[in-house]
């Protein structure tokens, strides 16, 4: 069975303005940035005691979800399920685009963005952070070397090792991912090394969430046929997906209760956080879970694609509580200095910290999320990324052909 | 208090470089820490050398601590050119803080900064080596490579670093500091290294009359801090974190 690849047409006003709206957005983003660099970190709501605000819940969840949109081709690829291969060329796709988009968030968030070279030239190897340097850059040159063996006959012989090594990349990749929170030692939300696998799990979540919203957003805007058979699948995945990262959160919070020191933050997370616990329980666990669990697996509105897409949407904002709880809710509660002590000082040393982002950064993370978008809808309406009908028989011949 | 280096304490040349030919293998494939270790030893005076022989380090006694005094703070500020303004955003080198012990009550009073310590975690999480520990102890950030990353800040177990979060004006042209970078105490690495072998917060403390805070070489068994410190119990902050640090407190 062989599937036929084209690039959409993009012409349409619809194309254009989505075109548009995002192009505006990254531009906002990147002025927003230019604005940061230029007064400092004072025009932002972090400070000494935030010192990662939203730009990094952007930037996270967009790096996350970008490993976590390579699983598509992965299952094509890996794990041999020739049903998912007409879609491994917007898997890989989509992965480059998000790294690039919260890379971007990232990059230009630092204190000397100027410095981006410096960061690229001197590395401390037993810094997380510089693993990830190279993990990223790996994972750029890997992807691309994995949508040429997709997209050039001459690169297909490369398909299935290259294939296994993005998986296994992105797979570490995550993992150092995690790993920047699982390996501080200062901060009781952290130091754990069940954050590398959640983290991963996560990515599983988001990135198929991101994945499946914009399949059936292009196909939908397209009008090309886009069956059942395909989105059913995916979406039961989703749910699973959605369900082990429940399963983590749950083990993480409730190894943190078995221990009395961790009472204190568990109390700040779960009961009187106030914002972060409203995001954790409204958040991550009703509007990120719950909801789309609910939505996807009920037998009536799990079939429709506007309910699926809202499920989708659903758990994309549930990601994105879960990085507002993990980065901003781990630095608002108080570093332990003095056990057994009431603590106060100049510093804000024992008290919880208040952050209240900026409209500048919230411009930066939405120009990352735009950034990523735009390269997506750019690269599909240039390059044949999209096949031409995914409906249920061509999906059923692909089935049978496995 | 410690004496100054003497010149036949001097490390032999041969024997500094034993030691960063340690220090890079040790470090691995990281040669930026190994280089700037060497380029930190070079721009010394010649004649005082950093030497791993030395530990500064600071013992603090917070029963001679007084409540509400800020000496200490005032005369960092002074001596590195901060604000002293204590805004979320601002940077605070060293800071009072107030205890009171749930259980029984009892109050105690202490100056807290960069713990200088042997295993920094700011030094461990630094992508690119701008966070650094001297030979001697000091830990510094190198401000032509840091890229204000602030993975420093989530690492540190003391809360002791700050961001520069706008332009700054009328420095300390012997302190480096700019918008966009990490620092934190350097244990006035600039007059330790003139040979003075104090801090601006030690010397105030004296000067108040208080004399809770004690700078010297931890190395150096005839120091007064090595040999109190071996003599009374003195403990470190986190010291479940086993980072060995370079200050030490006393009566807590």
């Amino acid at each position: 069975m062989k599937i036929a690849f084209r690039e959409i047409e993009g012409k349409s006003q619809g194309y254009w303005g989505l075109f548009a709206v995002l192009a505006i957005l990254a531009a906002l983003g990147v002025g927003s940035a230019l604005y940061m660099e230029h007064h400092g970190h004072i025009v932002t709501g972090m400070d000494n005691q935030i010192v990662w605000g939203l730009p990094h819940v952007f930037a996270v969840f967009l790096i996350v979800a970008a490993s976590g949109a390579l699983n598509v081709a992965s299952i094509a690829t890996v794990f041999g399920k020739t049903l998912y291969k007409p879609l491994n060329r917007l898997s890989g796709l989509l992965a480059i685009a998000l790294l690039a988009g919260g890379l971007m968030v990232l990059v230009l968030d630092l204190g000397r963005a100027d410095r981006l070279i410096v960061a690229m030239t001197y590395y401390n190897f037993k810094s997380i952070f510089a693993w990830n340097v190279i993990l990223y850059n790996g994972f750029f040159a890997i992807v691309i070397a994995y949508l040429w063996t997709m997209m050039d006959q001459k690169g297909g012989r490369w398909y299935k090792p290259v294939g296994l090594l993005a998986f296994v990349w992105r797979l570490i990749l995550t993992t150092g991912t995690g790993s920047i929170f699982g390996f501080l030692v200062a901060r009781e939300a952290y130091d754990a090394a069940l954050l590398a696998p959640m983290f991963i799990v996560f990515s599983f979540n988001y990135g198929l969430a991101v994945f499946l919203l914009v399949l059936m957003g292009f196909y939908a805007g397209t009008g090309r046929a886009l069956g059942d058979k395909m989105v059913l699948r995916l979406k039961n995945l989703l749910g699973v997906f959605i369900a082990a990262s429940l399963y983590f959160v749950f083990v993480y919070h409730i190894t943190n209760l078995y221990f009395t020191k961790h009472h204190g933050l568990e109390a700040f997370i779960l009961m009187n956080g106030g914002i972060h616990t409203l995001m954790f329980w409204v958040g991550q666990v009703v509007l990120g879970y719950l909801l789309p669990m609910a939505i996807l697996f009920h037998p009536g509105l799990g079939n429709s694609r506007a309910w699926i897409a809202l499920a989708a949407l659903l758990a994309i904002l549930g990601g994105l509580a879960q990085m507002y709880v993990t980065i901003i809710g781990g630095q608002a509660y108080p570093i332990d200095l003095f056990p057994g002590f009431e603590v106060s000082s100049s510093f804000y040393d024992g008290v919880v910290h208040p952050y209240t982002p900026s409209a500048l950064e919230l411009m930066l993370g939405l120009g990352g999320v735009a950034v990523a978008l735009l390269m997506v809808a750019f690269a599909v309406k240039v390059l044949r990324f999209l096949p031409e009908r995914l409906d249920d028989e061509t999906v059923a011949a692909l089935h049978g052909a496995k | 208090m410690s004496q100054p280096v003497r010149p036949e304490d001097k490390i032999e040349n041969g024997e500094r470089r034993a030691f960063l030919a340690a220090g890079a293998a040790v470090a691995g494939t990281a040669i930026a820490p190994g280089v700037l270790l060497y380029g930190m030893a070079q721009a010394k005076p010649a004649d005082q050398p950093v030497s791993a022989k030395v530990r500064w380090g600071m013992l603090i006694d917070t029963t001679k601590c007084a409540t509400g005094c800020t000496e200490c703070v005032t005369a960092c500020n002074t001596e590195n050119s901060l604000s002293g303004k204590t805004g979320p955003q601002d940077s605070q080198w060293i800071r009072k803080v107030e205890l009171k012990n749930l259980q029984t009550g009892a109050r105690h009073s202490l100056p807290m900064l960069c713990q200088h310590c042997e295993h920094p975690p700011c030094v461990d999480v630094c992508p690119t080596g701008a966070s650094f520990r001297r030979a001697d102890g000091i830990v510094l950030v190198d401000r032509h490579i840091c890229i204000g990353c602030r993975y420093c800040m989530m690492a540190c177990p003391y809360k002791a670093r700050s961001l520069v979060h706008e332009n700054l004006t009328d420095q300390n042209p012997e302190v480096p500091r700019g918008k966009g970078c990490v620092e934190s105490c350097t244990f006035c690495v600039q007059k330790v290294d003139r040979g003075e072998n104090t801090t601006a917060c030690v010397e105030a403390c004296n000067a108040a009359g208080h004399k809770a805070m004690l700078f010297g070489d931890l190395n150096d068994p005839e120091s007064e801090i090595a040999k109190t410190v071996k003599t009374y119990a003195s403990t470190e902050v986190r010291a479940d974190l086993n980072l060995n640090t370079g200050v030490r407190y006393q009566g807590i």
